[in-house]
């Protein structure tokens, strides 16, 4: 997984409550079998008419956010389905973080997977990181990890909040499979001690 | 697992029970006892296990299935479509290089994986199961806590029977009362999706409770759980009773004789202790419900069927102001206008949260000598092969047939239009599926989620229609 320990980037304002995984990225483009190559599909329904022509209102088709890094966004961000293609897609275009008031749950985790950092914070921070975010390639947002701290353009600091071992496998880059294969002693351990209380379990 | 006297409720339990590890950070890791797989959500995870050279911990409790790109007409001409054909022979190569095991598209026992996982009897109380898909949720009816999962936990799962995993917050959701005439399950959690929004349930898992939910079938309790995730949750949860126990004996993976005794003695002290403590809790009183639809583009968008089109002035805040006028253009509905003034073109009786056995007899309760409405699109679309076998033994598809109902080959269909089954701009639909988001049945289609029996209603009349009027 690639590490995720700072960033200064353009900041992509969307305004918007409930923004969900359909809207992310639609159903038709999950019919690959690769991880790569989402990003040009990513918001395809917001980006493009049904003739395939880009609209120029929408945020990521204007310049400087063809460029965006971060994501400011409305509550519950990534709603609705498991597709990890939506983390995939956002990456795939260069987004390396979204800052929204809340998350849905799998949407989250799923980011974390692939390096994607979803920070959450207050409405009104939010608020005053989405006006940043309007003033386009002026106005640059740093995101350092370690130190769980955003600076704005004019220099303040926001502090946030992440659980501990994420960040820990955010930061080094850990593939979490190679880790919890450490411990096939306790999965084995648990699973002969499964055989003896729920017997009709093993199959 | 360290015994403790402290009132546990449901989810506690089954999460005492399967922790395989607890780091000194408390994050867990947890054992899956079932994980089902299909074709969208898990080509990556098994190029991840062949690049890394892992195997699949547990085939044995594994069961893989095709669903969401399937083709619902005639599949002896197999998939037309090239994307969504190399995606199924994708997951068939998969499942024979690793053993999973897998029933393919003319397996009998083929459907949706919520649909199947019951129906098998794969899924059982006290489990915990994981799928790649939000619907997940629907195994909760049975008292095993149940949730979906991205590809890479999907990978996670496959290589360890793990999952690395936080502990949720319980809340429980109490309905009392008996629901009244005409008015279902999937009113009902319509109806608590509106009361506590589409992130209510975010960081929860939800336990419905309350004699009017201990009154539902398991088809029924299903449906509710299914819509967990519409609520926010990522689960959701009804203590295992008699009617469970009813459900699953018998089912051809279910424990057998002096196994099945033990297994019912061990279901029976997973219900939540007396006193237990929840970290939220919502009433409801089911005797006040109506059928209840979505107008909008986001679940939490609901009103009764008696009910009219919801004006912005509405809106608690600014941010749910453009929301709601987002939706109405969407939509193109007009604040005030009369739900039961809107027209549908397109009827659709199906998926995870309304394709089993009850549903497509509600339907046919209510199309029983009556005629579909000229010009709509009805199509009924069952959940598996064997949902599909039972209606037809049953007379079910006579029924709809002769009414001018589609009868269709099992699958996730119109839910989420993977396969050939969409809107097209602008088309209008009753859907019994569980999202109404912006283009999620067909690009510019818009839906409208109700209960199958009302589906049925709009598919005779042509516009959303109150089922009860057709039922008296």
């Amino acid at each position: 997984m690639d590490k995720f320990t700072t960033l200064t980037g353009i900041a992509a304002p969307l305004p918007m409550v409930n923004i969900d995984t359909d809207m992310i990225i639609p159903k038709q483009y999950l019919k690959t079998i690769k991880r790569t190559g989402l990003g040009q599909f990513l918001f395809d329904e917001m980006r493009r008419d049904s003739t395939g022509k880009e609209n120029p209102d929408f945020v990521l088709n204007k310049e400087p956010y063809t460029k965006a890094e971060i994501l400011v966004a409305g509550d519950n961000f990534g709603c609705g389905s498991s597709r990890e293609h939506a983390p995939w897609a956002l990456k795939d275009f260069g987004i390396r973080a979204v800052i929204a008031p809340s998350f849905a749950d799998i949407f989250y985790n799923n980011c974390f997977k692939n390096g994607l950092l979803p920070i959450k914070l207050p409405e009104e921070i939010v608020e005053q990181l989405m006006e940043d975010a309007k003033l386009g390639a002026n106005a640059r947002i740093t995101i350092d990890l370690e130190k769980q701290e955003i600076t704005r353009p004019s220099g303040e600091t926001i502090a946030f909040e992440v659980d501990s071992f994420r960040k820990h496998c955010l930061i080094n880059g850990l593939d979490d499979i190679g880790l919890t294969l450490q411990k096939d002693t306790k999965i084995a351990g648990y699973e002969e001690k499964l055989k003896l209380s729920q017997p009709w379990l093993a199959a | 697992m360290t015994a403790t006297s402290k009132p546990r409720t449901l989810f506690d339990k089954i999460w005492q029970n399967h922790l395989v590890d607890v780091q000194d950070d408390g994050t867990c890791l947890i054992y899956i006892d079932r994980h089902l797989v299909h074709e969208v959500t898990s080509p990556q995870a098994f190029e991840g296990l062949r690049t890394s050279g892992r195997q699949v911990r547990r085939p044995e409790y594994t069961l893989a299935v095709a669903d969401h790109n399937v083709p619902t007409s005639d599949r002896s001409k197999g998939i037309a479509d090239e994307e969504s054909r190399i995606q199924v022979e994708t997951l068939e190569s998969n499942v024979k290089a690793f053993g999973v095991p897998y029933f393919g598209m003319t397996d009998a026992r083929q459907g949706i994986v919520h649909i199947i996982g019951p129906e098998q009897g794969f899924t059982l109380p006290g489990m915990t199961i994981v799928c790649g898909d939000s619907h997940t949720a629907t195994h909760g009816a049975f008292g095993s806590l149940a949730f979906g999962i991205g590809t890479s936990e999907v990978e996670h799962v496959l290589a360890t029977q793990t999952l690395v995993q936080a502990p949720a917050k319980n809340m429980r959701v109490t309905v009392k009362g008996d629901l009244p005439f005409g008015v279902t399950s999937k009113d009902l959690v319509l109806a608590i999706i509106g009361k506590i929004g589409t992130a209510g349930g975010t960081g929860y898992v939800i336990e419905y409770a309350g004699e009017a939910i201990r009154k539902l079938s398991m088809e029924a309790r299903m449906t509710i759980c299914n819509m967990s995730i519409e609520a926010g949750a990522r689960a959701g949860l009804i203590a295992p009773d008699e009617i469970t126990y009813g459900y699953i004996k018998g089912k051809p993976m279910a424990p057998k004789g002096a196994a099945w005794e033990q297994a019912v003695a061990f279901w029976k002290t997973l219900p939540s202790d007396a006193g237990a403590v929840y970290d939220k809790e919502v009433e409801l009183d089911a005797g006040d419900l109506v059928p209840t639809v979505t107008w909008g583009t986001s679940p939490e968008d609901v009103a009764p069927v008696t009910g009219t089109v919801p004006s912005p002035d509405s809106a608690p805040n600014p941010g749910k102001r453009e929301a709601i006028e987002r939706s109405l253009a969407y939509m193109d509905l007009t604040p005030g206008m009369k739900i039961s003034d809107v027209k549908v073109d397109t009827v659709f009786i199906g998926s995870c949260t309304n394709g089993r056995i009850e549903d497509i007899r509600a339907v046919a309760e209510v199309a029983k000598g009556r005629k579909v409405a000229a010009n709509i699109r009805a199509m009924v679309v069952p959940g598996s092969g064997l949902v599909k076998q039972q209606a037809e033994d049953e007379g079910l598809d006579v029924i709809l047939k002769e009414a001018g109902f589609d009868w269709r080959e099992p699958g996730c269909s119109m839910c989420l239009a993977m396969n050939a089954d969409k809107l097209a701009p602008g088309e209008r639909c009753a859907s019994t599926s569980n999202r109404n988001f912006e283009g999620r049945q067909g690009r510019g289609g818009r839906t409208h989620l109700m209960s199958p029996a009302m589906a049925a209603a709009a598919a005779i009349t042509g516009r959303i229609a109150d089922v009860r009027e057709l039922m008296r």
